[in-house]
């Protein structure tokens, strides 16, 4: 047992604990540095546009349509408020039941199947596809046989977005009940549809509210999407059909009319620009934080 | 995303409305397949749906692809007017701007990852996480906005002109080419920009992982007498490593696919290939958003979207590849990221 | 060990695993002959307290840890053993709401000062944990892990550290050929025992083992036990342990917890033949716990 004691009084030399903890603490400033800055931008972005955008609003700019005479200093972006509006919730109304049940059959019937398992992968996959592409996609299955534009090809690609976003999002809430709750249903005869809507859906309402709140609202922020389906325009959609309508025109919205009008050279419209910014991040924002504030029960962090 | 409502009075209340239900489902015994058939059919429509993408793509750029041919990438300029569609230019454009993104937005997003999961209480690394997470809430369009008006002025009056008189300026790939435009609009503003589009991405993945790192281990670090730093780089990071690399590759996809911002900051210069992070140039992306709804001739429109199908081709490499470094941690921990 | 060459090395250690280090249990339990006073304390606890937020978990545990002796803690679960235990290192610190109060007495200072350095202090008492932790590297680089972490050697040197802890743990046998192959990839009773080896590469002086069986088939507590016994000549090491079987086995000096209170502290033998308290009869006979 002599290799012990010899090994022990000949101690190697020590590494500087001074040193050690220096490290420790660079890194843990720089981390807190990191923390802050990223903080500071978010910050620094809201106050930018806050600043910049608080100017524009008026009742004329959520009352009148978006202006074509550059001379003038009337108008609004009411048109293409209206237009996102009615563009996000054609979307919705596609995506979040197609997208939900997509969710309950990930959850509750394919589950850990091969099959599942790569429709899984895919919708993970879908939702990292550019914006843009998308778009590139709606404009060739909607605008090109047809041949013009219009509000509606704009919303079949946000719903494209939206629908691997609400399907995952739906799945993973589903996967948080209890199944005791499930068998609590089924073990009273009930059938298989009516203990999912009913009571295993019933069960994760608060989540599957915020999913698709932040569903809608993650697509009601985007441009790319939108620039060649509902393109843009300077006046009220007409309705469904003909020439201004949702299935047959282009339609105004707030992000594509933002970007032409924050590239423009006129003063006015930059700041009606950043007026509809201001609207944006205040509702997308806004909505983000509200319903993080009404659900957040249940959430591990 | 992991928001669930429990209510109390939930689980007296569920047999109650399923016994309700009983006696009817009883005379519907056609409702479960149906609701099975019909849940399972979105489920697979999705996967059908990027399938059908994909093909629409090829097909639509199979008039560039088969007229064009390889010239698409081997030359570099993009000229409607010439008749030139070559993406070397764009491809370039890409990757710098997103590799410049990745550089600041990885070490910055562990950092931010090692403070939320180590540092401080959970109260205040929710907190802290969320307000991060809200980057990524924040539209592109906005990103862009800010950009042009806020960094680009930044980066052209104060930054290049300070980076000029240091050592740095003779460094190949910094001074900015004769064809800048004082380096505000450019492939390195559009990187920066991207960076803090990224960040939200990156950095919840990487928390997410390393918040899977049992706490035994963590213990068993600390109890050797290890820093902070050393368990998270030494254990922490080791553990969740091939996490993190899902993580990168997450953020490696948003930037390379992201359009807006990088369409407003990055140049719009379609013709030469980028000397420098300062030279302006452009994306696939941005090259899409801004010609396409001003292409007129057949080809043009076709090779914008055989572009597209590039870009959707990388970007799914990408993803996929972050899918299966995230299954990897997921199993190896026992746990889902 | 700076001079001493490979060779001499292995022979030595061969001589060392050569001759199993199974000692009689019944002639090593020293707590029964010998004079507890006379003996080195390597620590010294007095009044500890500690407290989980506002509940308090222990109340003024004082006892005596003698130098290279195995001090078994025992007692029903949630009796506050583990929690005693971790007040040693100051593992506790890692989590915000846990506060110790009193007095833990090692080296002449007060581990529970703030003018402890921690990161010594971790090197210089050891934990092994319920679960075994490897790292997750390599054989080698788990045990190698405290040395490169404080020492800078010569990398010989650290092969030669790192084989000798191996041996000292003895599991070189089983992971000789497995250097290179991730810690995690061994089963259950050797990555213990790997972990135990990473322990004591770093020099510590005590040993803390946290449950170190609980999670261990028989075959692998068997060896583990087996180990302590070898080590303790070294070491001093306090082990928490569920199961009384184990603290007779091993133990020269035996704890008995409940409720966050030492209710019976003595020589091994004598707590579990003749105890002077009624609770820890009543335990140690299994009527409660």
């Amino acid at each position: 047992m002599s290799t012990v004691a010899e090994v022990r009084s000949a101690p190697p030399r020590r590494r500087s604990i001074a040193r050690r903890k220096a490290t420790d603490l660079v890194i843990k400033v720089f981390s807190w540095i990191g923390a802050w800055f990223g903080i500071a931008v978010m910050a620094f972005i809201v106050w930018e546009v806050v600043v910049r955008g608080a100017g524009a609003l008026s009742i004329a700019f959520f009352t009148q349509p978006t202006p074509q005479d550059v001379t003038s200093t009337a108008g609004g972006f009411a048109n293409a408020i209206v237009g996102t509006l009615v563009i996000t919730g054609v979307a919705a109304l596609i995506a979040i039941p197609a997208g939900f049940l997509g969710g309950i059959y990930l959850a509750e019937f394919g589950r850990n199947g091969r099959v599942a398992t790569a429709v899984r992968m895919i919708a993970n996959v879908v939702m990292g596809v550019p914006s843009i592409i998308v778009g590139v996609f709606a404009f060739a299955i909607i605008v090109k046989p047809v041949h013009h534009y219009s509000g509606f090809a704009g919303s079949v690609a946000l719903a494209f977005i939206m629908l691997p976003v609400m399907a995952r999002t739906t799945e993973d809430i589903l996967n948080l009940v209890p199944n005791e709750i499930r068998e609590s249903g089924l073990a009273m005869g009930a059938p298989r549809w009516k203990v999912t809507l009913g009571v295993v859906c019933k069960a994760a309402r608060g989540g599957l509210i915020t999913g698709a709140t932040l569903a809608i609202v993650r697509v009601a922020g985007e441009t790319a999407p939108l620039l060649f389906t509902a393109l843009s325009s300077p006046y009220w959609m007409t309705g469904l059909f003909g020439p201004g309508g949702f299935f047959e025109g282009p339609v105004a919205n707030l992000t594509k009319t933002i970007y032409d009008f924050s590239g423009s050279p006129y003063p006015h419209w930059q700041a009606l620009a950043w007026g509809g910014a201001l609207v944006i991040i205040i509702a997308v924002l806004g909505m983000n934080i509200l319903v993080r504030l009404l659900f957040q029960r249940g959430k591990e962090w | 995303m992991s928001t669930v409502e429990l209510d109390a009075t939930q689980s007296p209340g569920a047999p109650r409305g399923a016994a309700q239900a009983a006696p009817r489902g009883h005379r519907l015994r056609i409702g479960d397949p149906i609701f099975q058939v019909l849940a399972t059919a979105c489920g697979l429509g999705l996967a059908v749906a990027m399938f059908g993408l994909a093909g629409v793509l090829v097909y639509n750029s199979w008039p560039a692809i088969s007229g064009l041919g390889t010239s698409v990438f081997t030359t570099v300029a993009w000229s409607p007017v010439d008749h030139q569609y070559g993406a070397l230019a764009a491809l370039a454009g890409t990757f710098l701007s997103t590799l410049v993104a990745m550089v600041i937005a990885v070490p910055l997003a562990l950092v931010i990852a090692l403070l939320l999961v180590e540092l401080v209480h959970p109260a205040v690394a929710r907190v802290v996480g969320t307000a991060i997470e809200m980057l990524a809430a924040i539209p592109s369009i906005i990103f862009g906005m800010v950009g042009i008006f806020v960094i680009v002025p930044f980066i052209q009056d104060k930054l290049v002109p300070w980076l000029l008189t240091t050592p740095l300026a003779n460094v190949p790939g910094i001074k900015p080419g004769p064809q800048n435009q004082g380096g505000g609009l450019s492939i390195f503003t559009a990187g920066v920009v991207l960076a803090f589009m990224v960040l939200p991405f990156i950095t919840a993945v990487s928390r997410d992982v390393l918040k899977m790192v049992p706490q035994v281990t963590k213990e068993a670090g600390y109890g050797m007498g290890s820093t902070t730093w050393e368990v998270m780089h030494k254990i922490s990071m080791r553990y969740a490593n091939s996490g993190i690399v899902g993580a990168v590759f997450i953020g490696l996809g948003r930037a390379l696919g992201e359009t807006m911002a990088v369409a407003y900051l990055i140049g719009s210069v379609y013709t030469q290939l980028p000397r420098s992070l300062f030279d302006p140039g452009t994306s696939i992306a941005s090259l899409i958003a801004q010609q396409f709804s001003e292409a007129t001739d057949k080809i043009q429109v076709s090779a914008l979207i055989e572009l597209g199908l590039i870009l959707f081709l990388i970007t799914v490499v990408f993803q996929i590849m972050a899918q299966v470094w995230l299954r990897r941690v997921q199993r190896s921990t026992g746990g889902r990221a | 060990m700076v001079g001493t060459t490979v060779d001499e090395q292995t022979e030595m250690h061969s001589q060392a695993t050569v001759v199993p280090p199974r000692l009689e249990v019944a002639e090593d339990r020293r707590g029964a002959v010998e004079d507890f006073d006379q003996l080195p304390s390597e620590i010294s606890v007095r009044d500890l307290d500690f407290f989980y937020g506002k509940e308090q978990a222990l109340f003024g545990n004082s006892i005596e840890i003698k130098k290279n002796r195995v001090t078994a803690v025992i007692g029903p679960s949630g009796c506050g053993k583990s929690t005693h235990i971790r007040a040693y290192n100051r593992i506790f610190n890692l989590y915000r709401d846990q506060k110790a109060k009193g007095e833990i007495l090692f080296d002449g200072a007060n581990i529970l000062s703030s003018q402890i350095d921690l990161l010594d202090l971790r090197r210089r008492i050891g934990m092994i944990f319920q679960k075994p932790s490897p790292f997750p590297m390599t054989v080698f680089d788990n045990v190698a892990y405290g040395l490169r972490q404080h020492y800078r050697m010569s990398r010989s040197d650290l092969s030669n550290r790192v084989e000798d802890a191996l041996k000292r743990s003895a599991i070189w046998d089983e992971v000789e050929h497995k250097l290179n192959e991730p810690g995690n990839a061994l089963s259950g009773g050797q990555q213990q025992r790997l972990c135990i080896a990473r322990a004591i590469a770093a020099e510590p002086d005590v040993l803390l083992m946290d449950e170190p069986c609980s999670a261990i088939d028989p075959v692998g507590t068997a060896k583990i036990e087996e180990l302590i016994l070898a080590l303790k000549n070294k070491y001093t090491i306090v082990l928490v342990t569920h199961n009384m079987q184990q603290a007779a086995r091993v133990s020269d000096y035996t704890a008995f917890f409940f409720q966050g209170r030492i209710v019976e502290f003595g020589p091994t033998t004598k707590i579990f033949s003749n105890p002077a308290e009624k609770q820890t009869e009543e335990y140690i006979t299994g009527r409660f716990g």
